[in-house]
């Protein structure tokens, strides 16, 4: 769906309100006065996080977060700018999803530095074990893909986005490890799939001789 | 190769604690109000004489991108803005400081907003960094909690926080105008200059916008002195440290700080464990994120890893972001790909690049196949001649550029596929 027909959608709810109003204060406290409008992207982070952790909605079976038109219409009564501002940002940042999304969003990479290194394996691993296709969800509601690009962790590649967490070092086996994983909800540990700490040579540490060994990985 | 004491980021794998208990221990914080009691004009001339050039890409010397800024503050406060929306294909260093050695970053943010006489930063971390993110907004409340940001911080007699604005996954928002529309909730288009932002930038107020690894790295250049940075390096316009992000085919790929102007072999072999399958068995290399024009393997067998050595090879240091490919690599669709982001992240503002890198995406596509003519190259070049310099901000040029590398050094590649398709139609 292209992002600006969510707006009108039947699936759309009618109201929307935020669950903690202090937060929202302190979000508009981080900007000067008068600049309520730099309030807008993170109140959308923020209405993004609170649908996810209602559960799914109506009878849409997909748990993740979401921003309804509701949440915008709402955001910019706060921020007292019309409701069209709101909607031109959220359709512009990919990170807003305006239509339901499963419970585990998984962003795959496929730029070049990760396609160098495989990442076409970890889309095969995706869409062969979850049996849909990039932008699509599980009839179940719990998995969507989505193949984005560059997530900025190219010296781990190849690496997925799933909700928060990056998953690096990747490879089909660790994917669908992951996955199956996550269909029985239990949440893997993020990171370097293939053992190595952030991004140090899996080989070792081929600098900082002294701090390697305090750290016990010389 | 950098020794190890010369080395600013002692944690950058995240091997102690990034929050104050590391950092005190690794000398963060170390004489704050002793430079600041030096003065505004001792900081500007130390940063001028450690040749520090802008780590974001486009290389502008810092210390006088700094002194750009209004003498006297009016009735508009001025702003120091952090870009951390690191999304350039190949470059993944930020990532590291962010969660790493969060108070190199927040040291020296302090030190070049008292220098520029702000009050107040803006760091714009992208928004797929949340745990990058998350471990920043930890370090910035244990430094107000600390004393260390706040009314007369560190104390030094100068009042100054930081707040930490999440992107939302556009790359475009890396551009500096575009980063500060952002940053006051509109759409990531960037803004035609001038007026440059050290004039009207954020809130049309006098703002300066850094690149993380610039900031972070203040502090150890004012400590150590600017004559310690600059003589690291490769010449006086190439100096100090860089943190050098290696990807692709490469048998062990890192993030490493080595100084400006390595040799790119030595980097390659020192550092990332060599190319796979030796360095015979290299194709060619994107030598500083993917606008930077690829390079075969004769340059690469001799270029030195600084702004200038690279830009005399016709591409660029860029980010330091080094995307490696060996001789497996199907080098036209590795650029097609490159191609796909542009058109992906355009932000639609200007026709050239809008139109235009959806026409290349296009066009590099059927010559991934070979289905196309030998004149579709030259046409495709003469197209990203059209979109170069013809657009409000550097994404159409970094659009044209890749196109424009694979052309010069891989055009027999190109050329061959289209015979071979032709062959297999017939």
């Amino acid at each position: 769906m292209k992002k600006s027909d969510a707006l009108g959608a039947p699936f759309q709810p009618k109201e929307f309100d935020f669950a903690d109003m202090a937060l929202v204060e302190e979000i508009f406290s981080r900007y000067p006065k008068g600049r309520e409008h730099s309030g807008i992207m993170p109140l959308l982070d923020l209405a993004q996080r609170q649908v996810a952790t209602t559960g799914p909605y109506g009878d849409l079976p997909m748990g993740g977060g979401w921003i309804p038109q509701a949440a915008m219409d709402k955001i910019a009564e706060l921020c007292g700018v019309a409701p069209m501002k709101v909607y031109e940002v959220s359709t512009f940042y990919s990170m807003y999803n305006l239509e339901p999304v499963g419970k585990y969003l998984i962003q795959l990479c496929t730029t070049t530095p990760c396609w160098l290194c495989g990442s076409a394996d970890v889309v095969t691993a995706c869409t062969d074990t979850l049996g849909v296709g990039m932008g699509q969800t599980t009839p179940d509601g719990y998995f969507t893909l989505m193949e984005v690009e560059c997530l900025g962790a190219c010296s781990n590649a190849p690496m997925v986005q799933i909700n928060d967490d990056y998953f690096e070092d990747l490879t089909a086996e660790s994917m669908i490890a992951i996955l199956e994983s996550l269909k029985k909800d239990v949440m893997p540990a993020s990171g370097p799939q293939n053992g190595r700490k952030g991004s140090m040579a899996l080989t070792g540490p081929t600098s900082l001789a002294e701090q390697a060994k305090k750290a016990g990985v010389a | 190769m950098l020794k190890d004491q010369d080395r600013i980021y002692t944690n950058i794998y995240g091997w102690e604690s990034p929050f104050l208990d590391g950092a005190t221990k690794r000398g963060d914080w170390d004489g704050a109000k002793d430079i600041i009691a030096k003065g505004r004009d001792w900081i500007i001339d130390e940063m001028k004489a450690s040749g520090l050039r802008g780590r974001g890409g486009a290389g502008f010397p810092t210390g006088l991108k700094w002194s750009f800024m209004p003498k006297e503050v009016t009735n508009r406060p001025h702003y120091l803005v952090i870009n951390a929306d690191e999304s350039e294909p190949g470059t993944c260093k930020d990532r590291e400081i962010l969660r790493n050695e969060p108070y190199k970053l927040i040291e020296g943010a302090l030190y070049a907003a008292f220098a520029m006489q702000a009050h107040h930063c803006y760091i714009y971390v992208r928004g797929e960094f949340i745990s990058e993110a998350s471990n920043l907004v930890k370090a910035i409340y244990e430094a107000r909690d600390k004393g260390l940001l706040g009314k007369n911080a560190a104390g030094t007699g100068w009042d100054f926080d930081i707040t930490l604005h999440r992107g939302a996954g556009a790359y475009i928002c890396g551009e500096e105008t575009a980063l500060l529309e952002s940053l006051e909730g509109k759409k990531g288009q960037p803004r035609n200059k001038p007026p440059f932002p050290a004039m009207a930038g954020l809130y049309a107020c006098p703002t300066t916008i850094n690149n993380v690894e610039t900031i972070a790295s203040v502090p150890e250049i004012l400590k150590r002195g600017g004559a310690w940075f600059a003589s690291h390096g490769k010449d006086e316009k190439n100096t100090g440290t860089k943190l050098f992000c290696i990807s692709g085919h490469v048998n062990s790929p890192c993030v490493v700080e080595e100084e400006m102007g390595i040799p790119m072999k030595e980097l390659i072999d020192k550092h990332a464990g060599g190319v796979r399958g030796g360095w015979d068995n290299l194709k060619a290399v994107i030598p500083g994120g993917s606008s930077c024009p690829i390079l075969p393997k004769d340059v690469c067998d001799t270029v030195l890893m600084d702004f200038d050595s690279l830009r005399e090879v016709q591409s660029g240091l860029g980010t330091a972001g080094l995307i490696v490919m060996d001789k497996s690599t199907d080098v036209v669709y590795a650029i097609a790909r490159l191609s796909h982001f542009y058109m992906h992240e355009s932000c639609g503002q200007c026709t050239p690049c809008r139109e235009g890198t959806g026409w290349m995406w296009r066009m590099m596509s059927r010559l991934v196949k070979g289905d196309a003519e030998i004149a579709d190259i030259d046409t495709l070049l003469e197209v990203t001649k059209e979109i170069e310099g013809h657009t409000i901000c550097a994404h159409g040029d970094a659009s044209a550029w890749p196109i424009q590398g694979l052309m010069r050094h891989f055009r027999q590649d190109v050329e061959d596929r289209i015979m071979q398709y032709k062959k297999t139609a017939a």
